[in-house]
């Protein structure tokens, strides 16, 4: 399956924008993506081990949030996009 | 340095304004060359921060992926993102900053005084993580017309 790489991370990507992997689940697809690029890992987990908050995983067109998170299945043709969050505003 | 023509610089602008008093917000396309982004097309997006859209914006992630889709098919990037602070300057604010998180792309926002467009200023998000990013002003270009249109008018005269 292929994983999109968003512009900020491909410095730690070989400057790829997209990333071929073999896997069964999502977890097993970043799993695969970390192995091959193990710089990606600080910057999608916390030191838990936890995916960080602002970093948005798309199966296709679904968040994963909303499907079975990171033991969501995917098939070989399934895209995922990393999309990092874009917010803010003047408020403080 | 964002480099950027006319057309699109005034038309980010222009969303900003219809918007007031909400922030608008939209997203930077075109290419990376060293320490310069070049754009060469802005989209605008919507703003799913309905709860308080007079001082925050947030851009669906969904209608990022399809941005980036379409992008990708003409050649383009994801170089940065703009929006607009109504009635406030256009300076980053500490919101700003602890939810950009696209390091290496500009921030581009825009002062909206009583619905009139005033400054605006971009801001390159720099830095190797989340505990180093920082926001470091930039210049923008501003190009009197893209190099097709322009030659369509060499080419009339």
């Amino acid at each position: 399956m292929k994983i999109h790489i968003p512009t900020p991370l491909r410095q730690y990507a070989d400057k790829k924008d997209t990333i071929e992997v073999e896997a069964g689940t999502v977890a097993e697809a970043l799993s695969g993506l970390t192995a091959k690029h193990p710089d990606l890992r600080r910057h999608l987990y916390t030191d838990e081990g936890k995916l960080r908050a602002f970093v948005n995983l798309y199966l296709n067109d679904e968040d994963i949030r909303y499907l079975q998170k990171e033991n969501t299945k995917v098939q070989q043709t399934d895209t995922l996009s990393i999309v990092p969050s874009i917010a803010g505003g003047w408020s403080h | 340095m964002l480099k950027i023509d006319k057309s699109n610089y005034d038309a980010l602008r222009a969303h900003g304004e219809e918007t007031y008093p909400h922030e608008c917000c939209g997203v930077l396309l075109g290419r990376a060359e060293g320490d310069e982004r070049i754009v060469t097309s802005i989209v605008r997006a919507g703003n799913t921060r309905t709860d308080s859209p007079q001082n925050r914006y947030h851009i669906d992630p969904r209608e990022l992926i399809r941005i980036q889709r379409q992008g990708r098919e003409r050649g383009e990037d994801i170089v940065g993102f703009y929006h607009s602070h109504p009635d406030h300057p256009a300076r980053w604010s500490a919101t700003d900053l602890a939810e950009a998180h696209w390091l290496g792309c500009s921030y581009v926002i825009t002062g909206v005084d009583h619905g009139q467009a005033k400054i605006t200023n971009s801001f390159a998000l720099l830095g190797d993580d989340e505990l180093q990013k920082q926001f470091v002003d930039e210049q923008i270009e501003v190009s009197a017309a893209q190099a097709g249109e322009l030659a369509e008018t060499q080419a009339r005269s």
